[in-house]
């Protein structure tokens, strides 16, 4: 998909510099208009036919090819319980291409906590990076998660993805009041 | 955690100068803000400008401007230009150090400096003015209230 997906914000008047003209108007659900920066793709629930481009996405991204692990995902998260899962992906106004996806489900009284929603995959294709997707993504799952009656999201990231963590700073998370903790099985 | 004042006064120059990229600001009136000397922050001036974070104008109504990139500067870019953070070169050569009660503490001041270190890298000047301008309009009531895990 690389040097293709560059296209979808050559014919917009999307240019990377106005990044601060961007609209701040709060979360935009899927597939409504969007402003200027961002008019080159919406965002809609995954559905089946979008499979094979986010395994493609996703082995770019991390580099692991997982394709087992992604049909279960899909079939749990693009198929089921749609109030409270959610698989979002971003697509090009041409349809041809995906540009991005998030997914995340709401989960209660893990860990002793309220029922909050959860983010635990976002990947933007490189070639369409810093144009506003991934916060239109996370956008769209914040106001599902508000619309299913929730007051707080979560993520886990690790402390070595420093584009991961300052791309969720930016969106406004900080640090909670957990810390995950590990150890190796004897 | 605490930072020194070079540090401190730093951090809020910075966010001074990139909260108002029209203007140019004087180092008395940022001293006079945040309550310091001209002098102590016109030396701390001297080495962010030499950093290439801010740049001075001279002339009538000259000052100070942020120069550098508001979405790529981080925190920690501006902290270790005074101090260093989360140092482990400069915890070796300690009492103890080579002994399993010196590599177990060790171990654990990691796990803190990893995480301090994470964190002050992704914070950049722009996710800062973001939390300042939310933090004025939210009251100090919104801030520090969380969730206690198992309560
Ligand atoms: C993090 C990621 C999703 C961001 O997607 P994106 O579409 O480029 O993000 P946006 O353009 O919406 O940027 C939103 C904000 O994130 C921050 N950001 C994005 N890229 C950044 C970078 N390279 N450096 C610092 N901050 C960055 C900025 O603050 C930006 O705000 P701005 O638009 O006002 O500058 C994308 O970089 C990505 O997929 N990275 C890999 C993720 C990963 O590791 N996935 C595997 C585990 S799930």
């Amino acid at each position: 998909m690389a040097s293709a997906a560059f296209s979808v914000f050559d014919r917009g008047q999307a240019a990377p510099s106005d990044a601060l003209g961007k609209s701040r108007d709060g979360p935009v659900v899927s597939q409504a208009t969007a402003p200027a920066r961002s008019a080159a793709f919406h965002v809609r629930r995954a559905e089946d036919a979008d499979l094979a481009k986010v395994i493609a996405l996703d082995m770019e991204v991390t580099g692991v090819a997982k394709d087992a692990y992604w049909a279960d995902l899909h079939e749990r998260y693009a198929t089921r319980r749609p109030g409270e899962r959610f698989f979002f992906v971003a697509e090009s106004a041409d349809k041809r291409q995906i540009l991005g996806f998030v997914i995340g489900e709401i989960r209660a009284w893990e860990f002793g906590s309220e029922p909050c929603g959860w983010v635990f995959g976002v990947s933007v294709d490189p070639e369409v990076r810093e144009h506003g997707v991934g916060e239109r993504l996370l956008e769209t799952i914040s106001a599902a998660f508000r619309d299913a009656g929730v007051g707080k999201m979560r993520t886990l990231i690790s402390h070595g993805n420093h584009l991961l963590m300052s791309f969720f700073r930016s969106q406004g998370m900080m640090a909670g009041p957990y810390l995950q903790l590990e150890r190796d099985l004897p | 955690m605490k930072l020194q004042i070079a540090s401190r006064l730093a951090v809020f120059a910075v966010l001074e100068l990139a909260a108002h990229p029209d203007r140019q600001i004087s180092a008395a009136e940022i001293a006079d803000k945040y309550g310091v000397s001209t002098h102590h922050l016109a030396k701390v001036m001297h080495t962010l400008g030499r950093a290439g974070l801010v740049r001075s104008v001279r002339g009538a109504g000259g000052g100070y401007q942020f120069s550098g990139n508001a979405k790529r500067t981080t925190l920690i870019d501006i902290i270790q230009l005074f101090e260093r953070v989360g140092d482990v070169e400069n915890a070796s050569g300690e009492p103890g150090e080579d002994t399993s009660a010196g590599g177990a503490l060790r171990q654990i001041l990691d796990e803190i400096d990893d995480i301090t270190r994470a964190t002050l890298s992704s914070v950049t000047v722009s996710t800062l003015l973001k939390l300042i301008d939310r933090r004025g309009s939210a009251g100090p009531s919104d801030v520090g209230v969380g969730a206690t895990p198992y309560s």
